[in-house]
């Protein structure tokens, strides 16, 4: 084990069930502050790839290391359990169907894991919480449940659900491919503010022109492979594969 | 001899205590029927098999007997290995645990159906297992199943009167002794009927205040 030189950095991933291989051999490189966006059809590993580096999908092979440590160690059971929990505190995850917990109120939400994991009194938990709510824009919903919620206010407190825990990194799982057309620019504006703030982010998305806008590197996976990667501007105006040409070809004859 | 309802006053204050310690019998065991069934619940769900067969046998033998012979061997047969349990004590762990085994059939397929993207997104945030069991699967089953477990606790309420026999002095025994004073069978059995009845009408309004209270979040 070498020591890294990226903040995350993705060696040799490998995952399969059974015999069926669903991610081959995957490295990849983030620098701090870099937003990274994942393309592909579905069925390509994207979303497993992503869940792989919080260890919801574990990999059968490969590293992944985030800001010097690894976050897949080979440890014993119980010590795994401590380790990945603290890993993944510095770890948000936004979900496609947001996952918000319904029976708690919009504040509870966000201010659960907090309080629980970093034992915050209740005054430091009610500003922390307005803090982050704000900064979504959903402060004036503090007290009301996800069901009282639009799709995108819910996408926009899970994300600060996520910022609460204050993560280095944050992942984006379709986050707005749930959403009605409408909700879908008010859950990007708060992506592209984070973007701004640097926070260092790895999203898969179907929406080309928002990773296009946002991203500073773009990866096309298909079959458990990256096809392509580069800057946005070469995979989507200039791809030199195949695969990425036809698979872009077909998206935007999809969108019109 | 006709039925002659003057003879309840007298036996006024006996039928009051007997509502009192049902009421009170009932109480308890519910609230060991329901932590006890979540316990149970989890258990059966989570635990490592060593622990969960042992409990899956009780569960078996608290569902597959009848309540009238657990509350005998847990008040007469277990003097003999020397736990003396008082008569009340032994009423509701008998009750106590006989509906715990029914609540957690409920809370197991309510936690069953709670969204697998709950737990991930509790797990995501950092939390191990257990508090993201605690604090976001299991209040969630809970909320769902609030309706069959009042259900059951009517039921609870009723098998209550099962506990008379080991000479817990609740409504029915309470009824049996001022028949044993009076001979009117009638009277005290109706009187005591439109006790529980009116016992059942309280704890349908308690029930109804907690669904409603967890209406908002749907």
């Amino acid at each position: 084990m070498t020591a890294p030189h990226s903040f995350v950095e993705i060696r040799h991933a490998q995952k399969s069930y059974g015999t069926l291989e669903v991610l081959k051999d995957i490295s990849l490189n983030v620098e701090r502050g870099q937003i990274v966006a994942i393309i592909g059809p579905s069925g390509s590993g994207k979303s497993t790839l992503l869940r792989a580096i919080n260890d919801l999908d574990p990999l059968t092979g490969g590293e992944i290391w985030l800001d010097g440590v690894q976050v897949n160690k080979a440890l014993p059971h119980r010590q795994y359990e401590k380790h990945i929990n603290q890993m993944r505190q510095e770890i948000g995850m936004v979900f496609q169907h947001f996952n918000l917990f319904p029976h708690l109120t919009v504040r509870e939400n966000v201010t659960m894991a907090p309080k629980l994991l970093k034992k915050i009194s209740d005054k430091e938990a009610d500003k922390l919480a307005e803090e982050q709510l704000d900064h979504v824009g959903m402060l004036e919903r503090i007290d009301y449940y996800p069901a009282q919620l639009s799709g995108g206010q819910k996408q926009r407190v899970a994300i600060a659900r996520a910022l609460a825990m204050k993560p280095k990194l944050m992942l984006f799982d379709e986050a707005t491919s749930a959403l009605d057309p409408e909700l879908v620019e008010e859950v990007n504006l708060v992506m592209k503010k984070l973007a701004q703030e640097h926070m260092t982010m790895i999203i898969v998305t179907h929406e080309m022109d928002f990773a296009a806008s946002v991203c500073d590197r773009v990866l096309f996976m298909d079959q458990g492979v990256v096809v392509e990667e580069g800057p946005p501007e070469q995979v989507f105006r200039n791809p030199t594969q195949e695969r990425t040409r036809n698979f872009l070809r077909k998206h935007l004859e999809g969108a019109k | 001899m006709g039925l002659d309802f003057s003879v309840l006053p007298p036996f006024y204050g006996t039928l009051a205590l007997g509502v009192l310690w049902t009421v009170a019998i009932t109480a308890a065991s519910a609230v060991l029927s329901f932590f006890g069934g979540i316990l149970l619940a989890v258990i059966a769900l989570y635990a490592p098999m060593a622990i969960r067969l042992p409990f899956r046998f009780l569960a078996w033998l608290f569902m597959g007997t009848p309540l009238l012979l657990q509350l005998f061997l847990i008040y007469f047969g277990l003097v003999q290995i020397g736990i003396d349990l008082p008569a009340f004590v032994a009423g509701v762990i008998g009750l106590g645990f006989h509906f715990a085994v029914y609540n957690s059939e409920l809370i197991q397929t309510a936690m069953i159906a709670v969204d697998k993207g709950q737990m991930e997104a509790a797990r995501t945030l950092g939390l191990s297992r257990r508090q993201a069991l605690i604090k976001v699967v299991v209040p969630q089953a809970v909320r769902d199943v609030i309706p069959p477990i009042g259900n059951n606790m009517i039921a609870l309420l009723k098998d209550s009167a099962l506990v008379s026999v080991i000479g817990v002095s609740e409504l029915t025994l309470s009824a049996q002794r001022a028949i044993g004073q009076t001979y009117r069978a009638f009277e005290f059995y109706a009187a005591a009927a439109v006790l529980y009845y009116i016992i059942n009408l309280g704890m349908e309004a308690v029930l109804r205040w907690f669904e409603n209270r967890n209406r908002l979040y749907r």
